[in-house]
């Protein structure tokens, strides 16, 4: 039974060894995915958390100051003030009314600062049902479904 | 045309579902008529979804926006290559794609052991149609592809579609999703053979032999699949690395890791006889990663906010990976008996150990890779906080796994079976032991501090000794006895055993690309707002922008720098980085401008247009030894593909077997 107890032994190491990388430090790299209105429940916890927050850049709300890009996330009419102080330049996609998706953490102040953004626009032709003229209908993509 | 192609595939589906029951029952009522017929449906659901991805194809190079699909994954002013490319560009797309492909492999099986393994087949048909018709189910009911654009129930084309997302608008892309696929897909064959085998108590390891090949090729696929998405990553991203532990990367790098333990333990189960469960669960356990990686890369559950629970496929996706699952481990569970090990484990310091070994470092860095990736998921289950880990995590703790995988390529491949001497472990590792302990010292004092790096380069010098000490004792033997030179003598060494030497290359590239990334301990990087005239200088690069233009063409309007750059007032050529941003799909891309040497590559991308619209951001890198990244891929695949070529003298593996004792000689009567 002895090389059985150094199969194990070794084993044993090994296992360990992978469990202690994979806790150690874990919490510094972890990063929380939440919607604006989500943010807000997490009231005081949210501080000096590592924050990923997603939302709609509020119209008009995009100013330079300095260095900083400030702007307002907005869903279900909750606002989150950010100011982005990455030195990444922007992306083209970054525009009013876009969906953006903020990485950085809420400072106590109450306004979010970011080290990136992400953003993304709504594409051609996924008209949303809010921007069709009176009288014209949703394409509808299933209804044309043959069979 | 529309109506063809949803009725060809209605029908696939009727007809896998055919040939599921017809393979089964025939198998088990002994009707050999209903098991052939099971078979030869196969072949005609191979016909249909061919017919339907034929429509489907010739509907995305005509450009008929009146399918939703081609809508919104082609437009008019895409080459045709990426429209082609558009049939695996979207969900829809790519599970028809998906179908395709099992079709294709489904049938080349059926054909090629049409007179082979009669009582294991109708089995093996049964898994790889219930599989189709798991995929037909969705091409059918969940992600049709042939659905129309319609307003008030009249067909409707659009004027112009989205076009193919142009970060896929490369063309190392365009081939990287059908690798990964033939990847993904190919596992389907040696899973169905290994099922087969257990649900019909095959003596021995027949489905190891017949699927081997299958598991290369299959294998061979995923390896290029993942070198060429490293590749793309790094040449359009735009942001300088090739792997970020982004889910969907690692989507394609999980059966490709589970894969490879099952490459290294099937010689177990063929030279030894061990092992016989561990393999059903690892080919089980790469099929089912391969299945989950086309989930994660189709649903899109993990990088979005909150999608789980929206995801459409998501729901058929979890249905069928837990019923699969469920079902194999029965299976396993039942017939434990039969797979009972034929030898034992003798010494730490032996062959197999160093497979064990090689296994479990493998299948923890897999469980790691997947822990992270659904880590979002389990933690919103857990505790209602949607939580992702950062690459620093990965890093963290892949670093070290890798490297002392990379330490077990060198030294199990000389291991001996059973247990190993002193006297040979010296033998093998001397010279390669000292020589790498002279480059570290030799490292450390020109004033290289990273001790991961230091590590890395030491272990990839030592393993690259190995192997070529290796190949040369064997061409050396050679060439002395028939009066070859060595080139020669190492060229008949390796169609002599085609597997082992084509292994060894095998490491030697993983050597190489370990060589590659560890030049990421020493990158450089500049970032800095520039006009025309002005210089800024990264490593022992000055760079000058000579030209600043922009410009616009029907699919993307542009900026691009045109950057001069000298090293020690040395012209070294210019680099033109460039910004796209499509129009159809409003969507910016990098065309970055890389100067790439074996020693360092110079990386320019252009950042974007500076807030005051007058200046651009150029971010300039230097990334040492990248190349070797791309040079190990391809020294890989070489020995992937020599790996395949049956070798010159035919082996056969004797087992070593303990049979029985004798207490006393036998004597013999006279």
């Amino acid at each position: 039974m002895k090389k059985y107890g150094k199969f194990a032994a070794l084993i044993a190491i090994v296992v360990g060894t992978v469990l202690w990388l994979a806790t150690s430090g874990a919490t510094e790299s972890q990063s929380y995915y939440k919607t604006v209105p989500e943010l807000q429940k997490m009231g005081g916890e949210a501080y000096g958390k590592h924050i990923r927050v997603g939302g709609d850049v509020e119209a008009g709300s995009i100013q330079r100051v300095g260095k900083e890009v400030q702007f307002v996330l907005v869903q279900d009419t909750t606002k989150l003030r950010v100011a982005y102080t990455g030195t990444d330049p922007l992306p083209d996609t970054f525009k009013d009314g876009a969906q953006a998706l903020a990485d950085g953490k809420l400072e106590r102040d109450g306004i979010f600062r970011a080290k990136t953004i992400q953003a993304k626009c709504a594409s051609k032709y996924e008209a949303k049902p809010g921007d069709l003229k009176p009288g014209q209908t949703a394409p509808n993509i299933n209804s044309g479904k043959s069979i | 045309m529309e109506n063809l192609g949803a009725l060809a595939i209605l029908l696939a589906f009727c007809v896998a579902l055919y040939a599921t029951f017809a393979s089964v029952i025939g198998r088990l009522k002994a009707k050999p008529f209903l098991v052939v017929s099971g078979e030869r449906a196969v072949y005609s659901v191979w016909a249909l979804v061919t017919l339907a991805s034929g429509i489907l194809v010739y509907s995305l190079i005509t450009s008929d926006f009146r399918f939703a699909y081609v809508a919104e994954h082609s437009n008019r002013t895409m080459p045709m290559l990426y429209k082609y490319a558009a049939w695996w560009g979207g969900q829809e797309g790519s599970l028809l794609f998906w179908s395709f492909l099992l079709s294709t492999y489904a049938s080349v099986v059926v054909f090629t052991n049409r007179r082979k393994h009669r009582d294991m087949m109708p089995w093996v048909v049964g898994v790889i149609t219930t599989i189709q018709t798991f995929f037909l189910v969705l091409n059918n009911f969940v992600a049709n592809p042939f659905q129309m654009l319609a307003t008030d129930k009249l067909i409707v084309a659009v004027p112009d579609g989205n076009g193919l997302s142009p970060l896929l608008q490369y063309p190392a892309m365009a081939i990287h999703p059908p690798m990964l696929y033939l990847g993904y897909v190919g596992f389907s064959i040696p899973f169905a053979f290994a099922i087969g085998s257990l649900i019909t108590k095959q003596p021995g390891d027949g489905w190891i032999h017949t699927t081997r090949r299958w598991t290369l090729v299959t294998w061979l696929f995923q390896s290029t699949g993942v070198m060429l998405g490293m590749a793309w990553a790094y040449h359009v991203l735009g942001w300088g690395g090739y792997w970020g532990w982004d889910p969907v990367e690692n989507a394609s790098v999980l059966p490709w890791i589970s894969g490879t333990a099952f490459l290294h333990s099937v010689m177990m189960q063929e030279k030894k006889g061990m092992m016989k469960v561990w393999n059903i669960v690892l080919v089980s356990t790469t099929f089912f990663l391969c299945i989950l990686g086309t989930f994660l890369t189709r649903s899109g559950v993990v990088q979005s906010v909150h999608a789980f629970a929206r995801s459409e496929v998501g729901k058929y996706f979890v249905s069928f990976l837990a019923l699969g699952i469920a079902a194999t481990l029965y299976l396993i569970l039942d017939r434990l008996e039969y797979l009972k090990s034929e030898a034992e484990l003798e010494s730490v310091i032996s062959r197999e150990s160093s497979f064990l070994f090689n296994n479990l470092i493998l299948l923890a860095s897999c469980f790691a890779v997947l822990w992270g990736t659904l880590f979002p998921v389990i933690s919103e289950a857990a505790t209602g906080n949607k939580i992702s880990l950062d690459a620093d995590w990965y890093n963290r703790l892949m670093v070290p796994i890798g490297l002392f995988l990379l330490l077990l390529t060198g030294v199990g491949p000389l291991f001996a079976w059973r247990r190993t001497s002193v006297e040979s472990l010296r033998r093998n590792f001397q010279y390669p032991g000292i020589a790498s302990l002279v480059l570290v010292g030799a490292l450390a004092a020109a004033g290289v501090r990273h001790p991961y790096a230091l590590i890395s380069l030491g272990f990839c010098l030592f393993v690259a000794l190995t192997v070529i000490m290796e190949f040369y004792k064997g061409a050396k033997a050679i060439a002395a006895k028939n009066n070859f030179n060595l080139l020669h003598a190492t060229a008949e060494l390796t169609q002599r055993n085609t597997r082992r030497y084509g292994g060894y290359l095998v490491h030697m590239g993983i050597v190489l690309m370990f060589v590659g990334f560890t030049g990421h301990a020493f990158n450089q990087a500049e970032v800095k707002e520039l006009n025309k005239g002005d210089t800024m200088q990264v490593g022992v690069y000055t760079l000058r922008m000579t030209d600043l233009q922009q410009g616009e063409n029907e699919n993307y309007a542009w900026h691009r720098a045109t950057m001069d750059v000298t090293k020690n007032g040395e012209p070294l050529g210019t680099l033109e980085p460039e910004k796209r941003f499509y129009k159809a799909s409003r969507q910016g891309t990098s065309e970055v401008g890389i100067r790439q040497r074996p020693n360092e590559d110079l990386y320019l991308n252009f950042g974007g247009m500076s807030d005051d619209n007058q200046r651009a951001v150029i971010q300039a890198y230097v990334f040492p030894l990248v190349m070797w990244i791309w040079i190990g891929g391809l020294v890989l695949i070489g020995g992937t593909l020599i790996c395949l070529v049956p070798s010159k003298v035919k082996m056969q593996y004797a087992r070593t077997e303990v049979v029985g004792y004798t207490t006393q000689h036998a004597t013999v009567k006279k």
